[in-house]
């Protein structure tokens, strides 16, 4: 009777209770192991491969925002040293050129941007000119998104509205090729 | 009275924890399939600069990545310090690019494939040289949409 009793207690069903233990150990491997990349940058759209350099000569001078940034990371704007500080509300005011001045850009149509820089120059600098540029045609598309549409520009916008904006002001900036001073 | 002292003695004073594995696990489940593991051992230093204008990488299957930077101390005895080109987990030359972008794209359906981009992380220390070489060769390649790799600029 008594061995009956014992193997009674055995058919109750096995203590669970560590099994939650045994995931949580799993569970906090995983947390420390896996690191969440930060999956975020300037996306850009590179020209296609061309052997010959394309001729900036032909366009008007006044159409032409030209950056230079040397190896030690100066900046020349239109032949004017600048802070990158400023270059933002400078590019703004050469692309849209509300005063229809005679020596800044025609129309936004007509603009564009010449990025050039040394082999020396730094990515960090480089990088954030190149921020600074992108970011003031953002801040053009969000104006003129706001004035047509009411709402801010953004990437999620329909396809028409982005289009309307980008056959206004689209973005062009090229990006000739490196002068090579400052390698190390 | 008798009846609820009676019913109080028969019931089983403990809570199940029998479920609470399952809760567990389900947990577990979740961050799996969340987190990306990555699938390279960094063997260059990468601190990528900060920037404001940023869009984010969608689908993580049709990103392939490149790094640029020093290698770490335990490879400067061999790699020297100048900066240099990881590809997946081994240092490599801008001219291995091609092959390396081939061997991802063979991996993505092919409706997907003018969706994939080049995930260029760069050290904000790297100087311009190597990082024009290697655009160069990824235009020569055709491989012409990049996302070059950034930080949020803290608000201030």
């Amino acid at each position: 009777m008594a061995r009956k009793s014992s193997r009674d207690r055995m058919s109750n069903e096995i203590n669970a209770g560590s099994m939650a233990d045994i995931a949580f150990l799993l569970l906090i491997f995983f947390l420390v192991t896996t690191t969440i990349v930060e999956d975020k940058g300037i996306l850009v759209k590179l020209p296609p491969w061309s052997e010959e350099e394309p001729d900036i000569t032909k366009l008007k001078e006044r159409n032409v925002y030209s950056v230079l940034v040397n190896a030690q990371n100066q900046l020349l704007v239109r032949e004017q040293p600048m802070r990158i500080e400023d270059l933002r509300e400078n590019a703004m005011e050469f692309i849209a050129n509300p005063q229809r001045r005679e020596d800044l850009a025609e129309k936004p149509t007509k603009a564009i941007i010449s990025l050039k820089n040394d082999r020396g120059t730094n990515y960090d600098t480089y990088l954030r000119v190149y921020n600074e540029l992108k970011g003031a045609y953002n801040e053009l598309w969000n104006q003129l998104c706001q004035r047509k549409f009411g709402i801010d520009y953004s990437e999620d916008l329909p396809l028409a509205y982005r289009k309307a904006i980008k056959e206004e002001i689209p973005f062009v900036l090229s990006e000739a090729e490196p002068t090579n001073f400052g390698e190390e | 009275m008798s009846k609820f002292s009676k019913k109080r003695g028969k019931s089983d004073p403990a809570i199940s924890t029998a479920s609470l594995p399952d809760i567990i696990f389900m947990l577990l489940f979740f961050f799996m399939v969340v987190t990306v593991l990555r699938d390279a051992e960094l063997k260059v230093r990468v601190v990528t600069p900060y920037a404001s204008e940023l869009t984010k990488l969608e689908e993580k299957s049709l990103v392939n990545y490149l790094y640029i930077g020093k290698p770490t101390k335990q490879y400067q005895a061999t790699y020297g310090t100048k900066p240099r080109l990881q590809l997946g987990d081994k240092f490599s030359e801008v001219r291995d690019i091609p092959l390396f972008l081939e061997k991802h794209k063979v991996k993505v359906p092919e409706a997907k494939r003018p969706r994939i981009t080049s995930s260029l992380r760069v050290d904000g220390e790297v100087t311009m040289g190597v990082v024009q070489d290697v655009k160069t060769q990824l235009r020569k390649t055709g491989q012409l949409r990049v996302n070059y790799s950034a930080k949020k600029t803290p608000d201030k």
